[in-house]
């Protein structure tokens, strides 16, 4: 039996019917139509289903739907700051060629984001120990790093 | 995910009046990290998912230096790696839970389940053991306290009944010049189940506690160690034939992540490494 819940997804209030035993991925996925979250492994092994709850980052398949209620989410598709214009992320992740097959990106992005968030200057290892999470089979991190360093750097250039 | 049944209770009452009810087949959900994972790989029977998350006064993280630390239901592994006190004064606890999966996850776990899902390498059993932790239980009879180190019973097991849930972990403070070391060992650095987990809790001149995790099926307390240490001033001898005495004591397998033998032998290595790093912290 599904119940209603209310919850903010990108800053929007919405009303979603969710049966008890649906992850919040598959809501996100399959009730909200924000297909930008994406299933890899759905046991929390690979981040690629990450998304903001509340202000910190989390597997959206190891969390209810129905734990959503009264929650504030950002997923990849509320991170442009208008139709027109990527985050610096973003731009960064294809700049530095931290996208390959594209998969794990926008999950990447999601945890970077809340790093980001937390430490505006991470140092490498501060980078590493925060995307560990994360797992990506193409690009070998090196350039998903560089270009989370170059994001931090042009928000912090915009932000001064 | 195969369906079941879903409440949030607003009471422990309640709680525990459900998970009676179902005789089992209900499980309670905090974090749902081990949880959701169980139920989606079909592991463990839920008919039932009672959400304890609604219920009042389980989020607390207190710390006290006479009444000591408080760990609420809810407190998640992530709360306990960033909080300033756990850092100062149980910094193993800290440790181990830092180890614990990625950040995502942390900001979902709670060390409370990380508690009752009783794995033998689970990260912060060791340290909660040898700190003297206690688990506060709620059930149809009301509430009972337990030592810790004697409530996981084998792999995935406990002395805590299906109606039953635990509340609170009650950790006692440090006597002063008291060293904490967790150390993981693992084959990488994130992400990883431990294939040996050391914690030691040194006050100098008087007690030490040496517990072994993912060497037995629950973690244990290494006392032959222990009893070679206790009220001596440690020095490189004494702490070389306890971490001997801690590898005898330890009953690890054979698994995907490691051999018996090498176990044993990691058993030695870092027994006598934590020491060493405790005795620099106490002193």
């Amino acid at each position: 039996m599904s119940q209603s819940i209310f919850l903010t997804i990108n800053g929007e209030a919405r009303e979603l019917a969710v049966e008890p035993y649906r992850s919040l991925l598959d809501v996100l996925r399959y009730e909200a139509g924000l297909t930008g979250t994406k299933k890899g492994c759905d046991v929390g092994d690979c981040g690629a289903c990450t998304v903001i709850l509340d202000a910190r980052p989390v597997n959206s398949c190891l969390v209810l739907g129905v734990e959503a209620q009264g929650c504030e989410i950002v997923t990849i598709e509320g991170l442009q700051p208008s139709p027109e214009r990527l985050h610096p992320l973003q731009e960064s992740f294809i700049k530095h060629g931290g996208a390959q097959c594209g998969f794990c990106t926008p999950g990447m992005i999601m945890m970077a984001k809340a790093l980001l968030d937390e430490i505006p200057d991470p140092t490498e290892e501060q980078i590493r120990f925060g995307i560990a999470g994360n797992i990506c089979r193409c690009t070998g991190y090196t350039r998903i790093i560089d270009a989370i360093q170059a994001a931090a750097q042009e928000i912090n250039r915009n932000n001064s | 995910m195969r369906r079941f049944e879903y409440f949030e209770p607003g009471t422990l009452g309640e709680a525990v009046a459900l998970l009676a009810r179902y005789q089992g087949r209900a499980q309670p959900l905090a974090g749902g990290t081990d949880l959701l994972v169980e139920i989606k790989e079909q592991l463990r029977r839920a008919d039932c998912v009672v959400n304890i998350k609604k219920i009042p006064g389980m989020a607390q993280l207190a710390y006290d230096a006479r009444a000591g630390l408080r760990i609420g239901a809810l407190v998640t592994a992530r709360e306990i790696e960033l909080s300033q006190f756990i850092l100062k004064h149980y910094i193993s606890l800290a440790q181990a839970a830092r180890e614990l999966g990625s950040i995502q996850v942390r900001n979902r776990a709670t060390i409370i389940g990380n508690v009752c899902r009783a794995s033998p390498s689970a990260d912060t059993l060791p340290p909660l053991i040898a700190d003297g932790a206690v688990a506060k239980i709620y059930g149809p009879g009301g509430e009972r306290m337990v030592l810790l180190e004697g409530f996981f019973k084998g792999p995935g097991k406990t002395s805590l009944e299906p109606d039953e849930l635990v509340t609170e972990i009650v950790v006692p403070p440090p006597p002063p010049r008291t060293g904490k070391v967790y150390i993981k060992h693992g084959r990488r650095k994130a992400m990883e189940l431990a294939t040996v987990g050391i914690a030691v809790s040194l006050t100098l001149d008087s007690d030490v506690r040496i517990v072994l995790g993912a060497v037995a099926p629950t973690p244990i307390r290494a006392r032959r160690a222990e009893a070679l240490l206790r009220g001596k001033t440690l020095n490189d001898d004494l702490i070389e034939k306890a971490a001997k005495a801690a590898e005898d004591e330890s009953r690890p397998v054979s698994n995907v992540r490691a051999s018996a033998e090498y176990r044993r032998d990691m058993v030695r290595v870092l027994t006598s490494r934590a020491l060493h790093q405790a005795l620099d912290l106490a002193t």
